[in-house]
Formats: structure tokens, sequence, C-alpha cells
């Protein structure tokens, strides 16, 4: 489901504040800007509430945010419901032992890490991330978590873009997105 | 091996002893939500740390009077101990030689992650900073939840190509080569206060081009805030005048 449909008025004012850059990273993209968001203090603390009010008290132990953005939304929610949060990471960039995930870009593959022993088996968890495409790197994503044992509760997302059909692609996942972009 | 430390403080000499045990460097080693250790403890751990209670944030209106006594700061935080215990220490890793600090550890402790930002917010709260600037990527983890607190926007400092619209860049050296930061057009006004956070300090070289970017633009850096320092990499030095405040010094 999304906040959107409800019409929430916290909604309309987050919207607003997220930037649409045309062609970047290349032609044809219209990038989603969240960081005109996070220049705005009470938009960006209203959008860590509208998650927070839906995760806490819901038993969940884990926030896994997704390199780099879902570092920036992952932690406060995280530190509000009580949980630990956890960083999934491009390749070589966490220290310890990981266990890799690969998905599929539009034009080759990546690999999503997350440290062995971070998450136990039967936890609850959350994953986090600014947007969702077409829902490769959340997959990658769900598919780490439930290696481990892991309970993938929800996908929480700032903005969704419908017309790439990612939420299709989560497996039956739910997915929570505040806001949707066509 | 072990490693022996001393760090000094006006009052209170305060000594600094890595333990060793034999656990091998690639063990897993998290905490239990109830705090205890899975497995084997890591091979070093910082045991004693460097005082924290710096003299407190000066703003521009403080008077000589309001200045408190030296004497009320040497108490180490009792929220320290666990916070720097928290931290796991990776030899040879991103290669031989360098003793990785982790914190994704620390940011599995709940309480100790709260404490973390806590001791933060506590020293940056209601001193007029309006901007909180992040480097990527582990200062967006710290970062954001300071900036919520104090009511200033959050402001990431990005590796190059990542930001979507106008940026201004500033280069700055590494071992070997240099790197390039970049921040957006805009996002600062000349004449704000900002903050400066990454999770470590080791030369001191990345947060000095943040230092820039933030000067570039007019804005005047108050004080840089990480969770660790390096001090044998004498990163506080090159910030030139610049404060530098951190919750664990590890050598």
């Amino acid at each position: 489901m999304s906040a959107y449909r409800d019409k929430d008025p916290l909604i309309h004012g987050i919207q607003s504040k997220i930037r649409v850059v045309p062609n970047f990273p290349k032609p044809g993209i219209m990038f989603q800007d969240i960081t005109t968001l996070l220049l705005d203090p009470k938009a960006f603390k209203d959008t860590i509430d509208l998650f927070v009010e839906r995760y806490k008290g819901k038993n969940i132990s884990v926030v896994a945010g997704i390199e780099a953005r879902g570092f920036i939304f992952g932690p406060p929610i995280a530190l509000e419901i009580g949980a630990k949060f956890v960083p999934l990471r491009k390749p070589k960039k966490l220290p310890g032992k990981v266990i890799s995930e690969e998905y599929i870009l539009e034009y080759g593959k990546d690999c999503l890490e997350m440290h062995v022993g971070a998450v136990e088996p039967g936890e609850r968890a959350l994953v986090v991330d600014d947007l969702i495409a077409t829902g490769g790197t959340l997959c990658a994503a769900m598919q780490l978590l439930e290696r481990v044992g892991a309970e993938v509760v929800e996908c929480a997302c700032v903005i969704e873009l419908p017309d790439l059909k990612g939420r299709e692609r989560l497996n039956g996942k739910p997915l929570y997105v505040l806001v949707e972009s066509r | 091996m072990m490693h022996r430390a001393l760090i000094f403080s006006s009052l209170n000499p305060i000594y600094s002893q890595l333990s060793t045990t034999k656990a091998s460097p690639d063990s897993a080693v998290f905490p239990k939500r109830d705090g205890a250790w899975i497995g084997p403890p890591p091979v070093f751990r910082l045991q004693n740390y460097k005082r924290t209670l710096l003299p407190p944030l000066c703003v521009a209106s403080d008077s000589v009077a309001n200045q408190p006594k030296m004497a009320s700061q040497d108490e180490q935080d009792p929220r320290i101990s666990k916070i720097s215990s928290a931290i796991r220490v990776i030899p040879n890793f991103p290669k031989p030689g360098i003793m990785f600090q982790d914190i994704t550890t620390l940011l599995l402790d709940t309480k100790a992650f709260r404490d973390t930002i806590d001791l933060f917010v506590e020293r940056y709260g209601g001193k007029d900073i309006s901007v909180v600037a992040g480097i990527e990527a582990r200062g967006f983890i710290f970062g954001p939840p300071i900036a919520l607190a104090i009511g200033a926007k959050f402001v990431p400092m990005r590796k190059p190509n990542k930001l979507p619209g106008e940026v201004i860049s500033e280069e700055y050296s590494l071992e070997y080569g240099t790197d390039k930061m970049e921040m957006h057009v805009g996002a600062v006004q000349a004449g704000e206060r900002a903050l400066i956070i990454d999770d470590l300090i080791a030369t001191g070289g990345t947060l000095c081009a943040a230092i820039k970017l933030l000067e570039r633009i007019g804005a005047h850096v108050v004080e840089c805030a990480c969770v660790i320092e390096l001090p044998e990499l004498k990163g506080r030095e090159r910030l030139g005048d610049k404060p530098l405040f951190v919750l664990v010094s590890s050598t």
C-alpha cells in the first residue's frame, strides 16, 4: 500500500520537497532527488515519523538500509522503533565476513553484501531505501535477509516509480511507499 | 601482540590498553539483543578512552563568564565505555597492516547507537546549528539522526557523479592519488552554522575537503564530529583551527 492513496496531508508536503532532475544519470531518466527533502527539517522529520508510526510496536528488530540513500532513512527509523540498523553494501565495503547476493542491472550485474552474524534467524526485518524502481536491489536485499533466516516484514521506500513494476518483483512481499511518481 | 597507548587529560591520567585474545580475526562477532557477545570477543579491544567532555561549544554570544570550569570536564561520560566496546576492530582490512575500526557492530547495539547519537545531540542542540553535513557513506548513518534531533538540515557530501544537479567539487589527496568530494549548489547558504559528521577521522583529508566545500560557499564550520579518532595519524592537526570532537580515541 502507499500513504499516497490515503491522501495524508503530510504527504503533499513531502512530495513537494522532492526535486526531479531530468536526464540524470543519463538521457531520458527523470531522477528523483531526495536531497532537497533533507534540507527541510520538518518534511524530513515527517517522512521518518510516517514510517515510525507504521512500524513501532510491531516487534521489528532489524532495519536493513541499502547503500547509500537507505543509510539516510534507515537509522532514524531504527533508532525510533528500537531496532538495530544493518547496512547492506556494495561489494568490498564491509570489513568482516559477508554473504553476497548478485542481482541483474539494465546492463550487467551488481552485488549486495551483508555482514555474517548481523541478523539472527527468526528476526523480523524491514528493508529501507529511498526509492523503488525495478525492484532488483530490494529483491537482493530480501534474499540476503531470508538466507539467514530472518522474516522480511515489509519493504519501505519514500518513492515508488510504479511504471517500472518493482512492486511485482518483490515476490509477494508487502511494499509501503509514501509517494508515487509517474 | 600487545599495544599500549597512554592518553592524558589535564588532571587525570587515563591509560588505554588493547586486550588480546586468541580469537581468530575472521570470527564474526556481534552483540546479542541482551548485550552479550556471540562468539569470542574480537582480537583487539579498546579498554579506556580519552576524556570526551571537552569545553562546551562556544557560540558567538557566550561571554567568558559563561565558560564552565575545566574541573567539571574530566569525568568520562559513562556511556562511552559501552560505545567503545561495541566497535569491532578488523585487522588487515582493506589491506595488510590496517586495523579497521568497524562501527557496524555499534549499530547492532540499540542502546549504544542511541547513546552515540545522544552524546552528539547533547553537545550541539540549541547552539543555532542549521546544517549537519555528512560524509558518504558512514557519515550518512550518524548525521541524519543528529540533524533531525537538533532541527538542522542534512547535507550529504558525496563521491563524484552521485549527486544529481549542480555541484561544487573539492579535490583532496589520498595516500596514492586524489579523490573528489561534492556538495549540491544551493544546499547551504552563506552564514549558516554547520557541523561535519563522519564515523572516523584518520589523516583528516576527507574532513578538510568537507570544511573547504562549506567555507567556499560562506558557511561557518562550527566543529567536526566523529565517533572515532586515530590520533597517531594526526588528523586533528590537519584541521587547523577547526575544532574536532570525538567520542573514542583509538591507538
